[in-house]
């Protein structure tokens, strides 16, 4: 995906430190990271919804771990960004001191958590897609954005597998089961198509080699989505209609119900600790 | 209410963790699942993500044949007064970790 590049991750002369960074990038690969950072907050944040909440003890701990993993993935993210920007603000302010219109995370990730077939399949189309990116990610030529990618990788290859596994046992299960995760498969589908676009921000970085072209991921991930679905004995839904808007900042109404609860805590409190 | 139903399809699956390469799989406790690929991934999310493993086991408990209290005697009281039957008598070689 990095045409131009070996494959492999040893460093070399033209890899990329924050200090090392050509000041032209800094706009693009900021917007960037905040898109990756927000993308595991807000999706993180869905997932903690379950803590205490879930089907049963053991999916209830396996939901929480998902959004840990989510929630670490963008504090390294965010941070990352911060560094980037280079504006004196930490992961902290870019996470809870930001509004809806300032987030750039695909809107797939704010829809309400729904019931637990939405979760998961939720979990599934995003994870396919993460997966493959971080996979892609760890060739960046941005160095401490290829190690982020290297540790997000694994953890979003178990996401995967994990709602792979479930998906085909709701899809393949009891008539109810099947119903919702077909209700959610198809409630979910025109939020897909965000996750694949190419606009001014990734052309810039995938021609310095910091990104992959989101272009490429789309067949593989619609391979891994189609096989683990039709194992599922459920239907992809034709409709090729697509919504967008979260990477300028519109949003669904449900960003803003999130960030609220969210955020209140170090807004009502600045700069508390525990 | 029947067990099946009131676990709704979901049995429990006793679970064995193995810290590091060589080290026996050791008992840690049981989980809920349909099946065992989710017993496995059921294992790792409660068992398996603080501190070092290396291989998990899952096994049906219903697969596990176990003593009764009542049997304690004649299973367990013979080897009480046989005390050359302990492996106390032996040294163990230096460097045997796993014995």
């Amino acid at each position: 995906m990095f045409d131009g590049r070996a494959s492999g991750r040893p460093t070399s002369d033209t890899d990329m430190t924050t200090a090392t960074l050509d000041p032209e990038l800094r706009p693009a690969l900021f917007d960037y990271l905040l898109r990756l950072g927000d993308d595991a907050l807000v999706l993180g944040h869905r997932l903690s919804e379950w803590c205490g909440h879930g089907p049963y003890l053991e999916e209830d701990i396996a939901l929480t771990n998902l959004a840990l993993d989510c929630v670490g993935q963008a504090n390294g993210l965010l941070g990352l960004a911060a560094e980037v920007e280079g504006a004196g603000r930490d992961a902290d302010d870019l996470a809870f001191r930001r509004d809806a219109l300032d987030f750039r995370n695909a809107l797939i990730v704010e829809l309400p958590k729904g019931d637990f077939g939405f979760t998961v399949a939720r979990q599934l189309l995003f994870s396919a897609y993460a997966h493959l990116l971080y996979e892609a990610l760890r060739e960046s030529a941005f160095e401490p954005l290829a190690g982020i990618a290297a540790k997000a990788f694994k953890e979003a290859r178990y996401h995967l597998r994990h709602s792979s596994e479930w998906l085909i046992r709701l899809g393949d299960g009891t008539d109810e089961s099947r119903q919702r995760a077909q209700t959610a498969l198809d409630d979910l589908w025109m939020y897909t198509g965000e996750l694949f676009e190419k606009d001014d921000t990734l052309r810039t970085l995938v021609d310095a080699g910091l990104a992959p072209d989101p272009r490429a991921l789309e067949a593989p991930w619609r391979e891994r989505v189609e096989a683990v679905v039709s194992q599922a004995t459920l239907t992809l839904p034709e409709d090729d209609f697509m919504l967008t808007g979260g990477r300028s900042g519109r949003h669904t109404e449900h960003l803003g119900h999130l960030l609220a609860e969210m955020q209140f805590l170090p807004r009502a409190y600045p700069d508390a600790v525990w | 209410m029947s067990e099946q139903k009131s676990t709704g399809g979901m049995v429990p699956w006793e679970v064995f963790v193995q810290p590091r390469t060589g080290a026996p799989h050791e008992h840690v406790g049981n989980v809920h699942a349909s099946d065992a690929e989710m017993a496995l991934q059921n294992a790792r999310d409660v068992y398996g993500r603080r501190g070092k493993v290396v291989s998990l086991w899952v096994t049906p408990a219903s697969a596990i044949h176990a003593t009764t209290p009542d049997d304690s005697g004649p299973f367990f009281d013979p080897a009480d007064d046989k005390p050359y039957r302990h492996p106390s008598f032996y040294k163990v070689p230096h460097g045997g970790k796993n014995v």
